[in-house]
């Protein structure tokens, strides 16, 4: 379980946005997203989310689809 | 980067050094041979690596003989010694002369100076042990590494162990040949532990070990060519702890940053350390400050969280270790707070509070702010770059050493 961060997905904003999951995958330096079940979708890889470098490539898609949140600010 | 004795031989005599006559055995065989060819008193030594900086001349480690057969079976139980988990690299059968004085010389990097020194005496052995029994017999110099090695200098120690003459001008050039190739060789040690003067004043090295800097292997790659040492091999003066190759280990199985070298030593002070240079300086802040350090081990290149948390666990979970110290340099290319992270979800892994098990953690640098709020969140206690190394590790042993 993540300690230091939390990764938020909104699933249906980023189903609706056309290619959003294939490049949440591809760009995340720390691979912190895998293809989720349903096409078009995500899923969080929960051992990797304490890697998150904090690049904010994955919060450029349509705002509220990805969340980052830093668990030691709470 | 340590050479064996026959090694450190070749170099001294293209450097115009004498030493003793004599070829190197790989077998029994080989030394009854070259005994047959080199007659008379003879000496086998056995090619260490560990050993040769206690004297290669030490009884456990060389047998006097003279005779072919007397050579074959002193090379076949001298090939038995443990050198650090490999076996000799073989003996070197020498002739043995005559000593009418014995001296001792010693070029090592005196790191608080920044500079060679040059150490001398008039009787043999390891300087350091005569350093410290004889002070009085000891003559020191440093010299620059930067600009040629003078003469003027070999001829001060010289005079200073009482010679004069011929005498002077004979001990003055080898002591000139040495430093010299001290400096070509990237050496940060050349030892001559016995260097005899004989019936007709000549000088030649008997016992001798050098060391040279692992750093310089890319500029001294035709020598090492020669002595068939691979670009890999560092020979290191002992076989690698198990400790040491699971942090190798951690270093191999993750690309992202490095640890490394991982060195185990018998003390208390749990250290995860790097930075720029920062770890070797941290350690010797450790020991400055009284701490006894349990290892070395840098870790930097911007590890992952991961990385940081498998060195955590491998350090604190050492027996004898408690607590930890993670300090560092202040990094620009590793970010504090993915170190931060890792030692923190370590300790938590391991069953323990963060607070009760990290001394101290100063590591300035890139992400520092948020390196701090994780760092709050536990209670751990942060030092910034207005804390000094030497300040930082003296809390840290403070902390260890109750």
């Amino acid at each position: 379980m993540a300690m230091f961060i939390r990764v938020d997905v909104n699933d249906e904003l980023v189903a609706a946005t056309d290619g959003l999951a294939a490049k949440l995958i591809e760009v995340c330096p720390v691979k912190i997203f895998k293809a989720g079940d349903d096409a078009g979708s995500v899923a969080v890889v929960e051992d990797n989310v304490d890697e998150c470098t904090l690049c904010d490539l994955c919060l450029q898609g349509p705002e509220g689809s990805v969340s980052i949140v830093k668990l030691y600010e709470d | 980067m340590r050479f064996y004795e026959f090694e450190t031989k070749t170099i001294l005599a293209r450097r115009g050094i004498p030493v003793p006559e004599g070829s190197r055995a790989a077998n029994a065989g080989e030394a009854a041979s070259a005994a047959r060819e080199l007659g008379g008193a003879l000496v086998v030594k056995a090619q260490l690596l560990v050993g040769s900086k206690a004297g290669a001349s030490r009884s456990d480690e060389s047998q006097a003989v003279d005779s072919p057969e007397q050579a074959a079976s002193a090379t076949e139980e001298l090939l038995k010694i443990d050198d650090g988990g490999r076996g000799p690299r073989g003996v070197l059968v020498e002739k043995v002369h005559a000593a009418t004085a014995e001296y001792s010389l010693s070029i090592s990097y005196d790191g608080t100076a920044k500079q060679p020194l040059l150490l001398a005496a008039d009787i043999a052995g390891n300087i350091e042990d005569i350093a410290e029994a004889h002070p009085d017999r000891v003559v020191s110099r440093h010299f620059s590494a930067l600009v040629p090695f003078s003469d003027y200098v070999a001829k001060e120690v010289a005079a200073g162990l009482g010679l004069n003459g011929s005498e002077l001008n004979r001990m003055a050039g080898v002591i000139a040949r040495l430093a010299r190739l001290f400096l070509d060789y990237d050496l940060t040690q050349a030892d001559i532990q016995t260097l005899a003067r004989l019936e007709d004043g000549s000088l030649l090295a008997v016992d001798c070990f050098s060391d040279m800097e692992v750093e310089a292997k890319y500029r001294q790659k035709e020598l090492l060519a020669e002595f068939g040492v691979g670009e890999e091999d560092t020979r290191s003066v002992r076989a690698p702890t198990a400790f040491e190759l699971a942090g190798k280990k951690i270093d191999d199985d993750d690309p992202r940053g490095i640890i490394g070298p991982v060195v185990e030593f018998s003390g208390n002070v749990g250290l995860v350390i790097g930075a720029g240079g920062g770890s070797l300086t941290l350690t010797d802040a450790v020991r400055k400050a009284g701490g006894d350090p349990a290892n070395y081990a840098a870790i930097g290149g911007n590890p992952s969280v991961a990385k940081a948390v498998a060195l955590t666990k491998l350090v604190l979970g050492k027996p004898g270790v408690d607590k930890i110290a993670v300090m560092s340099n202040v990094v620009s290319n590793t970010r504090a707070d993915l170190v931060a992270r890792g030692v923190i979800k370590g300790v938590i892994e391991m069953g323990f509070e963060p607070a009760d098990k990290i001394t101290i953690f100063r590591v300035p640098g890139a992400w520092e702010a948020d390196a701090v709020k994780i760092l709050n969140k536990y209670g751990v206690e942060y030092c910034d770059r207005s804390v000094s190394i030497s300040e930082a590790a003296k809390r840290a042993v403070d902390k260890i050493n109750g």
